[in-house]
């Protein structure tokens, strides 16, 4: 257990290793700053200056030194924009699309894990048919075209939501429902077949052999059993949530961390849009490791086999 | 090919151990259990991809008008059914270009990005999985690694950094969205090579004196390309759903070029004087995606013995 417990988390901080290398070879491979940035008329001296006071004049290693203990030390860098710092930017946008997210991401899970286990249960009725069937279309929408549906249908014909911003209870219904409707469906598509499988199990027929009553059977033999890769799908989802807000909340305007790197992208805020970038992807690890750990929490085989899941 | 018939089951077992991230991967078919496995269906959904790679395919031949070409005193026309005329079937734009056109032009971009991208990452994680299998050791932990990290995070995150960074060239963005989903035929292919190479018809065609690379190229290769292809059409839609979003957020396709997500980007401004502009792209694409997933269902109960 502890060693399946340090194995995860070194593999997290492996993961996250490998994801801030990779935007500092993408950002020092996308050129040099002092050229994309600064007007192109600037005497070299003064470019050489910015240089210096940017640290891109060092050798490659000493910048990537830097750039280590300065995000260790939680400086992302400042906006070019704003001229503070980005990760008081991205902060204090932060609470908007967790508000967000939580909404979006619980009300689909709790939505799916309820009709995914109807579904199963009353496998092959109209029923089971319709969930499915609103499965498949929930996957197969894009959530920036479901999301201006809902704006043409809600907001301009009907007029009942209103079509961007935040504050009230009405404004978050749409975000949320195109932000939760494809985690939705891939969660309720898997919960179905995950129930499938477990009830046709050995010891689920045993169970029913020994004289389990049906509700017995599926409470005590059949859903913890289930649980236990829906973990996994759950916490997958979770990052593709996240990543999802960026669309949704630009489509909505919501005023959240989504929204701050959409504006960032178009006014090349590099240090912005490079904090929210490393931020989703820590929560996302994070998540994943969370996940796992509750995996192995859940499943004594996982405890008991050690690390190599 | 008896012998290679008989291991390849073991080797679809072999995959379907339960890894942290397979499950994902490959959720079972429930287009068969829904009755939607139905022939009728499945036909639709495939003439509807065979219309639309046509369509890609002769989009020059088939646009009424330039797809750039721009009519100032023909802006935002309705389309036939909203009350249009037959100049313009599906309406134009806010600068007065055709719908039409644009959305045939699109398609082709979107769908020939889309193939060519998912192709990459096809051979790409193909061969790095086969070279993980075959060397084991450090280049397999290596490998893993970067599977792993690629699994744990959403790819949009990657192909942001990316294309925010070095801007929405084509090229930058084909290879982007190839990079997308490698890691599921790097995991496949290594899987499927370290059993196969335990396959006897391995061991015999080695003992013929065969180079390693000709066993894997004529040999391995053609006995994993089923599920390989099952991979394919799991990934295209995401492909393409990735493609979309990226350049309805301005970060993909950039103007003069365009795509159905770039489309629906623009639409997104005209949604109460034009909601054609943005709702035609849109659909085209939801029912390309739902199309896929379809026939992308019913092609794995046929090729893939494991889930019969």
């Amino acid at each position: 257990m502890v060693g399946y417990v340090t194995l995860k988390i070194i593999r997290a901080i492996a993961t996250l290793w490998l994801v801030v290398t990779f935007v500092f070879v993408i950002l020092r491979l996308s050129g040099d700053p002092a050229i994309v940035l600064l007007p192109m008329d600037l005497p070299t001296s003064i470019a050489d200056v910015y240089r210096m006071r940017w640290g891109t004049d060092l050798p490659l290693w000493e910048q990537y030194v830097r750039y280590m203990s300065s995000l260790l030390q939680g400086d992302f860098g400042v906006s070019f924009f704003d001229h503070r710092p980005a990760i008081d930017l991205v902060i204090e946008r932060l609470p908007k699309t967790l508000q967000l997210g939580l909404v979006a991401y619980g009300g689909a899970t709790v939505l799916a894990l309820t009709l995914g286990v109807i579904a199963a249960l009353y496998r092959d009725t109209l029923i089971d048919r319709l969930v499915m069937i609103l499965a498949v279309f929930g996957y197969s929408m894009p959530n920036f075209f479901l999301g201006l549906l809902l704006i043409i249908f809600f907001s301009l014909q009907l007029r009942w939501l209103p079509p961007s911003g935040s504050g009230t209870l009405a404004h978050m219904v749409m975000p949320a429902v195109a932000l939760g409707l494809a985690v939705s469906a891939q969660i309720a598509r898997f919960t179905r077949s995950s129930i499938l499988e477990v009830l046709g199990q050995s010891y689920i027929r045993t169970a029913r052999a020994k004289g389990a009553s049906w509700w017995r059977r599926i409470r005590w033999h059949a859903l913890p059993n289930a649980a236990i890769p829906l973990v996994t799908v759950l916490g997958f989802n979770f990052g593709l949530m996240i990543a999802g807000t960026i669309v949704i909340e630009t489509v909505f305007a919501w005023p959240g961390m989504g929204h701050l790197f959409y504006q960032a992208v178009g006014v090349s805020d590099f240090a912005v849009v490079q904090t929210v970038l490393l931020l989703i992807a820590a929560s996302v690890i994070l998540v994943n490791l969370f996940v796992d750990l509750l995996y192995a929490a859940l499943d004594p085989r996982v405890r008991l086999r050690g690390g190599d899941v | 090919m008896t012998i290679a018939a008989q291991d390849k089951p073991t080797a679809l077992q072999e995959q379907s151990t339960p890894q942290s991230g397979a499950i994902i991967e490959n959720p079972p078919s429930l287009v068969r259990r829904l009755g939607l496995n139905r022939p009728w269906i499945v036909i639709l959904a495939a003439a509807y991809l065979v219309v639309v790679v046509l369509v890609a395919i002769f989009a020059p031949f088939l646009q009424p008008y330039e797809h750039t070409a721009q009519d100032l005193f023909e802006m935002r026309n309705p389309p036939i059914f909203m009350g249009g005329d037959w100049r313009y079937i599906l309406g134009s734009d806010d600068l007065g270009r055709d719908v039409l056109s644009r959305v045939i032009y699109g398609t082709r971009i979107s769908v020939m990005i889309a193939l060519v991208g998912t192709v990459i990452g096809a051979v790409l994680g193909s061969a790095l999985g086969i070279i993980a299998a075959h060397f084991r050791g450090w280049v397999d932990e290596i490998v893993m690694m970067f599977v792993d990290a690629q699994s744990a995070m959403p790819f949009i995150i990657f192909a942001l950094a990316v294309l925010v960074f070095f801007g929405g060239e084509f090229w930058v963005l084909v290879i982007v969205v190839g990079v997308d989903g490698w890691q599921y035929y790097a995991r496949l292919a290594r899987g499927m090579v370290f059993s196969s190479g335990r396959a006897t018809y391995v061991e015999a065609v080695r003992s013929l004196g065969v180079p390693m690379w000709r066993v894997y190229l004529r040999h391995v290769l053609p006995n994993i390309l089923p599920a390989l292809m099952v991979q394919f059409t799991i990934n295209l839609p995401g492909t393409i759903m990735l493609e979309t979003t990226l350049s309805f957020l301005g970060l993909g396709v950039q103007p003069p070029m365009t795509s159905l997500g770039q489309m629906l980007g623009l639409g997104r401004n005209y949604l109460l004087q034009a909601p054609w502009i943005a709702i035609t792209p849109g659909l085209i694409i939801f029912l390309i995606t739902l199309s896929i997933s379809v026939l992308g269902d019913w092609l794995r109960d046929h090729l893939d013995p494991s889930l019969r």
